[in-house]
């Protein structure tokens, strides 16, 4: 026996490296703090920050992995020119300076002709604060990132509705909801805010549910998981209205004081005022008092009656806002037992579920003993509960009537009382804001060698905001904020490609892409994406004649691309995350952060950000250059130190001032970042008790927010149940006012413009028997991943999962191959069963599948050779129509129906992955493959360390 | 062979809440990160960007579906070294590499004598040992010994680097044989198990069961509110309710 012999020196008490050095994660979009343990130089661990607002010390799969995307043998090396074919691979490696004069030859000219010809379009651009700017500035309307393909439908909705909205812009108040209510949430954003606020649920003994029709992730510990029909959510929180209507469990007080319930609605069928507010000569809007009858709505004492019709001085009759709202509710259209067929949800259960809402939120709510005042002068010495949260994703967003679905749950909320009380789901600062929160987009006017002023991705009030041309067609190349989306607030980005090889209204000269994948998984069809970046005109030049690609990452993309700036790793630059873009607010304050760079490249590679600031610089944009010509930022730290968006107001809002003293508001501050870096690279701001609820209708939160700078007016925001803005887009639709649509979309924008939510039938369904949608999984974000050898050993193929009833009744066994038929086109995959899942669904994990060649995976990786994106079967228009094709998108927002799939699987008789796409071939400079990865950061030291 | 100490005089082990893990694999990868650059290091990832990837981790997580259709529930189980109290997998090692320590219970490895014979994962059950192959030794979890004592780190964070990063908090770490430690309490109030004990090795670790679904009493209303059938028009009660700002 060996017993007591002398063991080897542990080494307990090593530091964990020789540096430690605070910045804001990149693995995915949630922006949690974390510390990066630098050992000899190099990245040796990674951990959350503890201090951090975000993700207080935890950190998730994927920012665990941080410094294996870090180092990933994927990363380009250096600048790049096409030398062969498109898609060939065939590049030859070049300076940064013949990149960079390259990209100002082809960008300038573009300027000097016609501005609107190059494309700006990026991905998950975290800096959409300058790269918007930056078109602006170019002169372009033809920028967005990839919010059209994501999350449109939710931001349209609550930033139309309730003045903020859901998905990372939002949260439940963790501390006191005691019921919580998630419809189609992912796992990736806010990824370890979610996670933390569902441990704390579960701590309290809250009850979790989760309406999904696939119980993995957070549904799989939800209390109750429902397994909904996808894009039926509609029905059911119409179902969940009416009951609550029927039981009169709905909080009048609140929708009297806070939302436009009392509004009156001018009822005129046939005439150019249905369904506009009833206003006064000063424009105020009117409601109906009790005691004093037709008098403006903002009366501070005003006893409102909520139904009823009236008639107006001028003879014309209006109706409550509330009245009309109900009136859709109560009607036979949402009742249970008429939508349970569609949803899948028996009347019993939607029965009990609306009983739950409202016994959670009246019964013996919490009251919290902080004083405020509202906007109509009351002071109450208390605040009261309702502590009911919700939490929406994709599952909503990504169907045509995601929109209205999204308003259908606000309205919910609205009757539960339930918005930024205690125990509901509470906007994010620097929401909420006004509704909508800004003037229409900018871009209606294009001009040689000119910027454009405003914001390109603005937010229509009505048809005259709608950035169309003389002959009535799209501005935008991606047709955004026409009447085939009028409300298309994140652009477009999944129509840019086709319709710039159709030349569909004009032929884009320059695409530029950052970071969007659009030759794989970022595109609903990604084939018909390869086929536009491929397409050649009759003259021989490519129907897209310039393409300039910009990402850290070999990925699918690359290949398709004339001219590749690569871009450095999120540890390897600045960033900013900005409240003029997506900041790390919460309920509790506003907050921004940076990234900086913690590592040094040890490539030929650099920050985009920096390019796109040296470019604007080369190309004379004007913000981008001092008066003599000469660049007028040194970097993107620079930029992010000194640009001003309008006086006192840049990138960052902390220590501002010129001794940073000042908050939100002050003049450039030279010192900043070393201020940002010293407090952990964030910067946060609380509100006092008394601003930190009921904000929207807050007197105190109102004043402090403007003197902040985050609303322009301390006006209060009425939560808009009837939304006035659809209303006018709609009367266009019936003939009245100065713009009209086209004859073949009249109809179209009539129905889908609709005041009130309602819910319809996806028109791309095809009549095919089963849903098809993707889930995110948690170790992987969208495309990324697969670049990381950690999480590829977690996930690198991926099953069509579908529910073992179904596979029986169809005949299929578990692992066999299937073929997946949808009006896009036919993939095949392996079958994976189980019970997890609503039986008229299939599903897989989204983005796991590759191509061979990019993201260094070798033809024999399982990600290419088993792996497959559902991409294939989705269609990108809808079914053919007349002389003009319509995106697959939600006709109000423009967000791409990408859930709305519906598939045929059948036993595919032969084994392997359809479609199969050749390799690509890898561009110079990659190195080698490495066989064996000693994952072994830092300076070497032997594992185990001396005898005693 | 290899003897055991005869008793520990702490437990060090994990307790994991099964009712909160929601399979993010955090746990995986942040004990790769420590580890792979720490005193275990390197983990050996082969074949890092194709075909028959395979490497070494301490913390793995398995995914389980159970029960059937509506009441059917998946379940996250993240797997690592029980620590055992007596474990086979020191007793078969033929040089002594593998033991465990009196003090703490921790179950290590010395990679200087450790001679990659794989015994050890052959009597591991739990399938906890990994070998690696490049290195030619076995590698285990070590409860993160390097970091629960290092005084070279701020106390809060002198936790295993799973418990660390976990999420949504359903890792936690602590002295399993003081019945009145967090961890114990915790097991008992929550009826904590250990994984197959009747396999005999007594392990550590206890795995927090998945909770009976909260229903939420919804009580009924003080006026209950009247059957659809009994309302008219709904919309009428609305017509004399005073709500005044």
């Amino acid at each position: 026996m060996l017993r007591g012999m002398t063991r080897h020196v542990l080494p307990l008490h090593d530091p964990t490296g020789d540096e430690i050095k605070t910045t804001t994660c990149y693995m995915c979009a949630c922006r949690c703090g974390i510390r990066v343990h630098l050992r000899g130089g190099e990245v040796r661990h990674i951990d959350g920050n503890p201090d951090h607002p975000v993700n207080r010390g935890v950190i998730c799969g994927k920012g665990s992995a941080g410094a294996m995307t870090h180092r990933s043998a994927a990363r380009l090396r250096g600048p790049l020119k096409r030398v062969g074919p498109r898609g060939s691979g065939e590049f030859a490696p070049i300076t940064w300076e013949e990149a960079l004069a390259t990209a100002t030859e082809w960008l300038s000219a573009v300027r000097r002709k016609d501005p609107k010809r190059l494309a700006f379009f990026t991905g998950r651009d975290q800096s959409q604060a300058l790269t918007g700017f930056w078109a602006a500035q170019f002169g372009t309307p033809n920028f967005a990132a990839h919010g059209g393909f994501c999350s449109v439908n939710m931001a349209a909705a609550g930033l139309y509705t309730i003045g903020g909205s859901f998905w990372e812009f939002g949260e439940p108040d963790w501390e006191h909801a005691r019921y919580f209510l998630m419809f189609g949430v992912a796992e990736d954003h806010d990824s370890n805010p979610i996670k933390l606020g569902l441990s704390k649920l579960k701590a309290r003994g809250a009850k979790i549910v989760s309406v999904n029709p696939v119980r993995t992730g957070y549904s799989a510990i939800a209390d109750e998981w429902i397994g909904i029909r996808p894009g039926t959510d509609g029905l059911f929180i119409g179902a969940l209205i009416r009951e609550l209507l029927l039981a009169d469990r709905v909080d009048g007080a609140f929708l009297a004081d806070y939302t436009n319930a009392p509004w009156l609605v001018i009822e005129d069928p046939g005439g150019a005022t249905d369904g506009l507010f009833a206003r006064d000569e000063a424009g105020r809007v009117l409601a109906r008092d009790r005691a004093r009858g037709i008098i403006p709505a903002d009366t501070p004492d005003l006893s409102p009656v909520l139904v009823g019709e009236v008639t107006l001085p001028d003879g014309r009759r209006a109706r409550p806002v509330f009245e009309k709202m109900a009136a859709r509710f109560l009607s036979g259209d949402y009742a249970p037992e008429a939508v349970a067929g569609r949803t899948g949800i028996s009347p019993e259960r939607t029965r009990r579920i609306a009983r739950e809402l409202a016994a959670a939120a009246f019964d013996d709510p919490p009251v919290l003993p902080i004083a405020w005042t509202d906007i109509h002068g009351r002071r109450h010495e208390s605040i009261t509960g309702r502590p009911v949260a919700m939490h929406a994703m994709r599952g909503i967003s990504a169907h045509a009537n995601g929109f209205h679905t999204c308003r259908a749950l606000h309205i919910l909320q609205m009757l539960l009382g339930a918005v930024d009380r205690p125990g509901a789901w509470r906007p994010k600062a620097p929401f909420p804001r006004p509704i909508p929160p800004g003037p229409g987009p900018a871009g209606s006017t294009v001009a040689p060698d000119a910027p454009i002023a405003g914001n390109l991705l603005g937010f229509p009030q009505g048809p005259e905001d709608l950035l169309l041309d003389a002959e009535n067609n799209p501005i935008r190349i991606d047709h955004a904020f026409s009447w085939e989306a009028p409300l298309a607030l994140h652009g477009m980005m999944h129509t840019v490609i086709a319709n710039a090889a159709d030349a569909n209204p004009y032929p884009i000269e320059v695409l530029f892409l950052f970071m969007a994948n659009m030759a794989w998984n970022s595109a609903m069809n990604p084939q018909a994406t390869i086929e536009a970046l491929t397409r050649k005109r009759a003259d021989g030049e490519y129907a897209i004649p310039r393409i300039i690609y910009s990402d850290a990452y070999l990925s699918e993309t690359v290949a398709y691309a004339d001219l590749i700036l690569p871009d450095t790793t999120y540890l390897e630059r600045w960033d900013c995350i900005s409240l003029l873009d997506r900041p790390i607010g919460s309920a509790h304050g506003p907050g921004d952060a940076v990234r900086r760079p913690v590592v040094k490249p040890d490539r030929d590679v650099r920050p985009f950000q920096e390019v796109l600031i040296e470019l604007g610089a080369r190309l004379g944009l004007p913000a981008f250059v001092t008066e003599d010509g000469s660049p007028r930022y040194r970097d993107y730290a620079d930029y992010i130190v000194h640009h001003e968006r309008s006086p006192g107001v840049g990138p960052l809002a902390g220590w501002r001032g010129v001794d940073g003293t000042k908050t939100g508001k002050g003049e450039p501050n030279p010192d900043q970042l070393r201020r940002y870096i010293e407090n952990g690279c964030f910067w946060r701001h609380e509100w006092p008790p008394e601003q930190a609820w009921m904000r929207f209708a807050n007197r105190a939160y109102l004043a402090a927010a403007k003197e902040m700078g985050l609303i322009g007016s301390d006006a209060p925001i009425v939560l808009q149940i009837w939304s006035e803005p659809l209303a006018k887009f709609r009367l266009a639709a019936l003939g009245h006012g100065e713009r009209q649509p086209p004859e073949h979309l009249r109809a179209r924008l009539a129905r889908h413009c609709d005041p009130l939510p309602f819910w319809h039938e996806p028109e791309s369904s095809g009549g095919l028997p089963l849903s098809a949608v993707t889930q995110r999984p948690m170790p992987m974000y969208h495309s990324w991943g697969t670049m990381n050898p950690w999480l590829r050993q977690i996930l690198a193929d991926n099953r069509l999962y579908m529910h073992r009833d179904t596979a029986a009744a169809l005949g299929l066994q578990e692992g066999e191959w299937v073929e997946v038929e949808g009006p896009g086109g036919r993939v095949r995959a392996r079958l994976a069963t189980h019970s997890g899942v609503n039986r008229d669904t299939v599903w897989t994990w989204n983005a796991i599948g590759k191509r061979a060649g990019a993201w260094r995976l070798t033809e024999d990786a399982p990600e290419p050779e088993r792996g497959f994106l559902l991409n294939h079967a989705i269609p990108e228009w809808l079914p053919t129509q007349e002389g003009f094709r319509l995106s697959n998108s939600d006709p109000v927002t423009g967000q791409a129906a990408w859930y709305d799939l519906r598939v045929r699987v059948t036993r595919a008789g032969v084994p392997g992955p359809s479609p199969r796409f050749e390799p690509l071939r890898e561009p110079p400079l990659m190195p080698p493959r490495p066989p064996i990865l000693r994952a072994y950061h830092g300076a070497p030291r032997p594992f185990a360390s001396d005898r005693a | 062979m290899t003897s055991l100490p005869g008793t520990t005089g702490r437990k060090l082990g994990l307790v994991i809440d099964l009712d909160t893990c929601v399979g993010c694999h955090a746990c995986a990868t942040a004990c790769k990160s420590w580890n792979g650059s720490g005193m275990s290091g390197p983990l050996s990832d082969i074949n890092p960007h194709s075909a028959g990837i395979e490497g070494v981790w301490f913390n793995r997580v398995h995914s389980y579906e159970a029960g059937e259709g509506e009441g059917s529930r998946t379940v996250h189980v993240p797997r690592s070294c029980l620590h055992c109290e007596t474990p086979d997998c020191v007793t078969v090692c033929p040089t002594g590499a593998s033991y465990k320590r009196a003090e703490d219970g921790i179950v290590l490895i010395d990679h200087d004598i450790c001679i990659g014979c794989q015994l050890c994962a052959w009597a591991c059950p739990y399938g906890a040992r990994e070998f690696d192959e490049p290195e030619g030794v076995m590698k285990k979890c070590t409860l993160c010994v390097d970091r629960i004592y290092n005084q070279a780190m701020p106390a809060a964070e002198r936790v295993p680097a799973c418990v660390s990063a976990c999420p949504t908090r359903a890792r936690h770490f602590g002295d399993l044989g003081d019945p009145e430690s967090e961890v114990s309490r915790l097991v008992a109030e929550r009826g904590g198990v250990a994984l197959a004990p009747e396999l005999g090795y007594a392990p550590v670790n206890r795995y927090l069961p998945p909770r009976d679904p909260r229903r939420f009493d919804a009580a009924p209303a003080k006026d209950p509110a009247p059957l659809p059938s009994q309302i008219q028009n709904p919309l009428l009660r609305w017509l004399d309710r005073v709500l005044s700002r």
